[in-house]
């Protein structure tokens, strides 16, 4: 009975995240319908599902391997490059559903691939090595795409990391990325249902992963790594595991990010976004799926909202970051919350077995 | 041959010979007891036998396998499994995924199987679920499978450490002061479990105690270490007649 239960207690978890997600997307479809939103909410429709994603897949490695990252927007960027590369290249010969398809797939290899890159070596170690060596993995990736040049022509690939001339570009050549200006002329792909697919996409697998034998393992070893150890658990692959789906996801999310406009310019995808991205994950509560989505969703959307008042705009997303703080951390709240919740159930409980109150 | 076989087992960190030249053989099903004075080296051998320290000397040898200085996952899988003296239970897990986790190397599925939910997942779930409240049920846990295993009292977090060392199907079972911080009736109960446990997965204990009545009580065998070294090895009445085994604990020459 207990463990029906228990295994009941995180579907319906899950099943409630899903809902808000799909709620959020029926409403904002009938309003864009009734022609009710503005259009800088609409134009934020795409990033706060982008952040949404990358929230969640920070949740994986910061909240249920216990491992600080802050090169997130590293892993952003490979993608939103990568992505758009393919996206460019392939936009005008191949359908578009196809080269879109392309884009997402090669973005998130290609951000996985850099998982595995600064994972292999990192989580052999235990300790706070990740933190410094992913944060100086996304400076790494900003410098290098800032100061990259890529271009072809009927001779070939050309490559520069010096300027667009020393690329030696014929003169049909076309240049790919320019350096600090980036990908420029991307037609527009993303929208907002690509955009809610891929959450669902993300919240099914990341859920799934971590309610199941791997995703056991892999939060056993934040709780305790030498007890993990003692039970046979091959640590450095778990926590490989984890920490290569969430750089693949991040990937994905660059892809949408970067889709959603006409250039894509490496400077977007610094520390402040990654740690944005950890403020979005803290504020929702460490190891909290659902937490992530909806301090993502709120958190990027607010100051486009605010944008009014320009004047009390950063005070009032101030306030608001530190009222989510007290209302998802502070011991009193986490309390008060509990006892609300019990007393929920118990009125509930009475309704459906009036006859207890007998015995 | 024994299941366990360790001979000439020594240890040293940098200049200091924490163990030395400590030989035990230990027969499957059999209780056997490491005790000695607070230094003594006995977790320091039990780091040893499960991989957590490399010995710099003797061998270790398993039911015919040499695991001498190999990994603790490896270890894991040769069949020794252990309990530690200041208790490690995965906190913010459940009751009941702490022996699932425990259950990691006997029912498994893959990554995929997971992620994607296919048919295989709820097989093994299903197993994994029934192999767990069994041995919840033996340490009388299977009403708190849905609890965290930081809301446990102390002494059930001790019983739910077993459990979980029991999950991984182990050959020898390793316990580093189980009767720690237990009531004199806690303790009773517990002698009674270890011995159940023993009878009805006829394996090996070697367990490391302070409550000598919990020692002379259920361990066959008992060895006594004193710096590093093997003092005496013997049953109850022999270790407790031994005037070595007296002097190390309470001084003299």
């Amino acid at each position: 009975m207990t463990k029906l239960k228990n295994l009941k207690k995180s579907t319906k978890s899950n099943l409630i995240t899903f809902g808000i997600v799909i709620l959020f997307y029926i409403v904002v479809q009938i309003l864009s319908g009734a022609d009710l939103l503005t259009s800088s909410f609409s134009g934020q429709l795409v990033p706060i599902c982008a952040y949404v994603v990358l929230a969640v897949s920070l949740n994986l490695t910061v909240g249920i391997l216990g491992e600080l990252s802050l090169g997130h927007a590293g892993f952003m960027s490979v993608g939103a490059f990568a992505g758009t590369l393919v996206w460019v290249l392939l936009c005008e010969t191949a359908p578009a559903w196809l080269a879109l398809i392309l884009a997402f797939v090669v973005g998130g290899i290609a951000a996985g691939l850099f998982g595995v890159v600064v994972g292999v070596p990192v989580l052999r170690l235990s300790g706070d090595y990740l933190a410094i060596v992913t944060l100086a993995f996304g400076e790494i990736v900003k410098n290098f795409m800032n100061a990259c040049y890529l271009g072809y022509d009927s001779t070939g690939i050309h490559f520069s990391l010096k300027d667009s001339a020393s690329m030696g570009l014929a003169d049909d050549g076309v240049v790919l990325i320019n350096g600090a200006m980036g990908i420029t002329g991307v037609t527009k792909a993303s929208n907002f249902t690509i955009g809610i697919v891929l959450v669902l996409i993300t919240l099914i697998v990341v859920l799934n992963l971590i309610h199941s034998r791997a995703g056991r393992a892999i939060t056993a070893i934040r709780d305790n790594e030498i007890a993990a150890q003692s039970i046979g658990i091959q640590i450095t692959r778990y926590k490989l595991m984890a920490f290569i789906t969430s750089a693949v996801f991040a990937g994905l999310a660059g892809v949408l990010y970067s889709l959603n406009f006409s250039t894509l310019v490496a400077k977007k995808f610094d520390y402040n976004t990654s740690i944005l991205i950890l403020v979005f994950v803290v504020l929702g509560g460490i190891g909290n799926i659902r937490g992530s989505v909806i301090a993502a969703a709120i958190l990027t959307v607010l100051p486009e909202l605010l944008r009014s008042m320009n004047d009390y705009r950063m005070l009032i997303y101030a306030i608001v970051l530190i009222v989510m703080m007290i209302f998802n951390q502070s011991p009193q709240m986490i309390a008060w919350r509990k006892r609300i919740a019990e007393r929920f159930a118990a009125r509930r409980a009475k309704g459906k077995h009036p006859t207890k109150e007998v015995g | 041959m024994a299941l366990l076989e360790v001979s000439n087992l020594g240890i040293a960190f940098g200049g200091l010979q924490a163990v030395s030249k400590v030989d035990l053989s230990i027969e499957k099903g059999h209780l056997y007891g490491l005790i000695g004075p607070n230094g003594a080296g006995k977790t320091t051998v039990f780091n040893m036998l499960t991989g957590v320290y490399k010995p710099t000397e003797g061998n270790i040898v398993l039911d015919g396998v040499d695991i001498t200085g190999k990994s603790p996952e490896f270890i894991s899988k040769a069949g020794v499994a252990r309990t530690f003296q200041n208790i490690r239970l995965f906190n913010e897990m459940s009751v009941l995924d702490n022996v699932k986790v425990g259950l990691h190397n006997q029912i498994k599925y893959s990554m995929w199987t997971g992620i994607l939910r296919l048919p295989a997942f709820r097989d093994r779930e299903h197993q994994m679920n029934r192999q767990a409240m069994k041995l919840l049920k033996i340490f009388d846990l299977d009403g708190e499978a849905g609890l965290k295993a930081s809301q446990l009292p102390y002494g059930k977090q001790r019983k739910l450490e077993i459990a979980r060392a029991l999950a991984t199907n182990p050959k020898l079972l390793l316990l580093d002061e189980p009767a720690a911080g237990m009531n004199p009736n806690e303790t009773e109960e517990l002698m009674q479990t270890v011995r159940s446990v023993r009878d009805q997965f006829g394996i090996a204990v070697l367990l490391i105690e302070h409550d000598m009545n919990f020692v002379m009580g259920i361990c066959e065998e008992i060895t006594v270490l004193d710096y590093g070294r093997v003092i005496a090895r013997g049953d109850g009445k022999d270790i407790r007649n031994n005037p070595k085994v007296i002097a190390a604990y309470l001084g003299g020459d």
